[in-house]
């Protein structure tokens, strides 16, 4: 059994109080406790303070490139369906510059988990706007205040189709690890959005900003509706499991009997080859 | 007897050109031509003037050829548009009131004969309207003195599930092209003489890249829909599942490269396929690949640009965008097949590289290659064999005694052992960041150093079999021109037209390695000579790369064409010759 020293990678070079550390240790111990090994996982993370992800958490990792965390992650789950695969990064790299591939993954199904680090600005670049930054938000690019409004990431997953839609803080970690093992558990896509405070750049939506406002959503809605109706109604402010379905995942509904990884050294297969000729002659 | 016969249907897009002009060629095939076509065509769907051209020969010939024996006009548009092509004594089949029988003169003097007939009342009289086609290509047969059998034998393939009453009214339509031929215009052409039948594939670059893929054990590719490189797609969305691969039509171009990418990394050979635009969109990902050494293999089959440009238009422009393209330096690999049969060694000696290397290779095609069926002998399945490099099993990775693998050990030839993801004794992290050994990020410059180094240095050797085409003409030449890609027998012909004219003889270097160039062995074969470069392109992108590794500034040239028109050899003998003149 993995322990969670297993699962300790690089060290990490957050600051103190950033609410990653939190969902970094919450990815180890959902992993420890659902008895997995290191070797059975792969994190692929996109590019912020988000993307060292990979680094941090021992399990084979792949730190892509801004916003394609997602496709990359995809991709590894079609080239071994036995890996579980989690994809990771922040809130500008999956619902800015990589929202289309968030909305796709949503409506296509693998089985995978996707865990969006939400701190709302732009960390690593030093304090610009996010997509999720609200309306009046004041950064060095929008001195005057943000005049656009905010993605909704969990409507967004559950208008698309997503199987598994979920969100959690940073701050509570209890929660935050059920629902990641729920989520890794799950049979298709999972995207969880994680509320993360970013202690030095955003004075606004802070550890104490969530505890006040969040309201805890104890048992998936029914249906898509329902749970949407909700995110409404309290704005996103909702923590919780908000909708599971239970439907083939993509490659399970591909009915293909999967044979990728068999190519090894040697000649091509010859009956192979002179059976597919036949359709040029 | 005639040993060839060029032929060309067209008409307007969605008038079944594509279909009449393919079922000519596959007449011509099975009776034991070798068949090159082109498609002309436009980026609509229905209406425009598209045409089909065949050349048939006795012997191999890798190029569509400049003339026309056979006119098939299935619009007005046609004869105007080609009138330029039609050869000495060539026959035009059109669409009239009443059968007639004229001679015609082209504005080049040549003059020919125009066989006038009411194909569609033909055919409604025969009581299949659709089957007017046929009566054209039953005179096509006619003239050439094709057996009506295998074009029977197509009718039967094609409409087997209609049944046999359109199986037999397309047959009689056949017949009665034939018989019209020999009672309107008998002796007109030189029958086909006949040869015997080979081994022969037909096939197009496409399908060739497809399939070489598939040998060489790629299972998954995902990809975005793009003229003209979908046909690949296609192809392998048929065969994969059948060998327990999948293609994945994706959101866009960039999770193309990057779904592959990502099953690459977890032990699948994987590609994507792609055109210039989506090239331009993959670069990024393109460059994650080079530093986080994920082999991945990607297509481009060129057509006009920049930007939409000509999207069904043939060009040869993104040699640099597939030398250079992307920011920073990364490893990387190029190729570029002369001939349809090449792009099958090539596609399959690209996986091998790929995983060799632990590298991005891009093969390169243009549409004058991709999209267009040529026949070529059948392909050897045992000249390439799959080398998957460096890939490791969890056994020996277990010899290494990590608990946290080095995916980027430093070693000598700058080629790390590689797990793949899920082996027990070899958790490791891949990084598009700069990385030390153990994958972890660094900014310490003498770990930058090394890594740069390991990186750029590793692909220096890597070499294919056949690097470039090379052919002396037979003996000493002044001038030696230079290509790559669908100009193959069109550079080919040119030489042996300047040769039997007595011009100059020059010889032949097809290049299929564009990087790393294997500049030591071109040296020795354009050391002294003047050398012209023939591309698809405005800034002669294949003469900067031989300037850029080869002195011969002061003693070289570009034939260039970028109308989305593939050369034909009189372009390229006219430049030549032109060459020639302004030096002396």
């Amino acid at each position: 059994m993995a322990t969670l020293k297993d699962l300790r990678g690089d060290t990490p070079s957050w600051c103190p109080g950033c609410g990653h550390f939190s969902i970094m240790a919450g990815i180890q111990k959902a992993v420890v406790q659902l008895g997995y090994e290191p070797h059975e996982f792969a994190i692929i993370s996109g590019i912020g303070c988000s993307g060292k992800v990979s680094e941090y958490v021992r399990t084979n990792g792949f730190h892509t490139i801004h916003g394609r965390s997602v496709p990359v992650a995809q991709g590894v789950k079609m080239g071994n369906p036995d890996l579980k695969v989690i994809a990771s990064g922040g809130d500008g790299d999956g619902y800015g510059i990589g929202l289309g591939h968030f909305v796709h993954a949503s409506r296509r199904n693998i089985d995978m988990s996707y865990i969006v680090m939400d701190n709302n600005i732009y960390g690593l670049t030093k304090g610009q706007t996010s997509p999720r930054s609200e309306h009046g938000f004041v950064t060095k690019t929008t001195k005057e205040g943000n005049k656009e409004y905010p993605v909704d990431p969990v409507s967004t997953s559950l208008a698309n189709g997503a199987t598994f839609v979920a969100q959690a803080f940073a701050g509570d970690i209890k929660q935050m690890v059920d629902i990641i093992e729920r989520a890794i558990e799950h049979k298709g896509f999972s995207h969880v959005n994680i509320y993360s405070p970013c202690v030095t750049f955003n004075k606004v939506n802070t550890y104490d900003f969530y505890k006040e406002r969040l309201t805890k959503i104890e048992k998936p809605f029914e249906d898509r509706d329902e749970a949407l109706a909700k995110v409404r109604e309290l704005s996103g402010l909702v923590t919780g499991v908000l909708y599971e379905e239970k439907r083939p995942d993509f490659q399970g509904k591909l009915g293909i009997e999967f044979d990728t990884q068999s190519c090894t050294n040697g000649e091509m297969d010859e009956d192979l080859f002179h059976k597919m000729e036949k359709q040029f002659q | 007897m005639r040993e060839s016969v060029e032929w060309m249907v067209g008409g307007q897009q969605g008038e079944g050109v594509d279909s009449t002009g393919e079922l000519f060629a596959k007449t011509l095939v099975r009776y034991g031509y070798s068949v090159s076509t082109y498609k002309q065509f436009m980026s609509r769907i229905k209406g425009g003037h598209t045409n089909y051209k065949i050349k048939a020969t006795e012997k191999q010939n890798y190029y569509s050829g400049d003339g026309i024996d056979i006119l098939l006009c299935l619009d007005k548009e046609t004869l105007p548009k080609n009138e330029q092509s039609l050869n000495q004594g060539a026959v035009v089949i059109q669409e009239g009131k009443e059968i007639l029988v004229e001679a015609g003169q082209a504005s080049t003097g040549v003059s020919y004969t125009t066989f006038t007939l009411p194909l569609k009342k033909i055919a409604t009289d025969l009581g299949n309207p659709l089957a007017k086609n046929m009566i054209a290509l039953g005179i096509s047969a006619g003239l050439v003195e094709l057996p009506v059998e295998i074009l029977n034998g197509f009718i039967e393939e094609i409409f087997g599930k209609k049944g046999e009453e359109v199986i037999n009214s397309n047959k009689q339509a056949v017949l009665k092209g034939v018989e019209l031929t020999k009672e309107h215009v008998p002796n007109q052409i030189k029958p086909l003489s006949v040869v015997p039948v080979s081994n022969q594939l037909f096939i197009s670059g496409n399908e060739a890249t497809a399939f070489g893929s598939l040998m060489a054990g790629c299972r998954y590719l995902s990809a975005y829909p793009i003229t003209p490189a979908s046909e690949v797609m296609e192809w392998l969305s048929d065969e994969l599942p059948k060998v327990g691969g999948t293609v994945m039509q994706v959101e866009d171009e960039i999770a193309g490269i990057c779904f592959a990418i990502g099953a690459s990394y977890s032990g699948t050979r994987a590609m994507t396929s792609t055109s210039g635009p989506g090239l331009s969109l993959k670069t990024e990902a393109l460059g994650m690949a080079g530093m986080s050494e994920v082999p991945i293999v990607i297509v481009n089959s060129q057509r006009g640009g920049p930007s939409t440009g000509l999207p069904t238009k043939h060009e040869q422009s993104d040699l640099q965008q597939m030398i250079y393209g992307t920011h920073g330096e990364i490893p990387r690999i190029v190729l570029y097949a002369a001939t349809i049969e090449d792009a099958f060694y090539i596609a399959a000696e690209a996986f091998n590289l790929a995983d060799q290397y632990q590298c991005p290779v891009i093969v390169g095609l243009d549409l004058g290659l991709s999209m267009n069926k040529m026949t070529v002998p059948t392909f050897d399945s045992k000249r390439v064999k799959i080398d998957r490099g460096k890939l490791i099993t969890d056994e020996e990775a277990k010899d290494f005694n990590e608990t946290h693998f080095k995916r980027y050990r430093l070693t000598e030839d700058g080629i790390s052992p590689r797990p793949l993801p899920g082996m027990p004794h070899a958790v490791h992290t891949t990084s598009s960041n700069e990385h030390d050994e153990s994958g972890y990020i660094s900014e310490d410059q003498t770990n930058r150093i090394n890594m740069m180094r390991k990186r750029l240095e590793k692909v220096r050797d890597a070499m294919i079999q056949e690097p470039f085409k090379y052919d002396d003409n037979g003996g000493e030449s002044e001038i030696v021109l230079v290509g790559m890609g669908s100009t193959y027998g069109m550079i080919q012909e040119t030489i042996k037209q300047l040769n039997e004219e007595g011009v100059i003889n020059a010889s032949h270097i097809h290049i299929q390695q564009l990087y790393p160039l294997p500049i030591d062995k071109l040296q020795p074969l354009i050391d002294g000579k003047r050398v012209v470069t023939v591309e698809n392109n405005y800034n002669g992108q294949l003469l900067q790369l031989l300037r850029q590794h080869a002195p011969i500034h002061n003693n070289s040239e570009a034939i260039t064409q970028y109308d989305g028109d593939p050369f034909t050899v009189s372009t390229i003998a006219k430049q030549v010759k032109e060459l020639i003149s302004w030096q002396r």
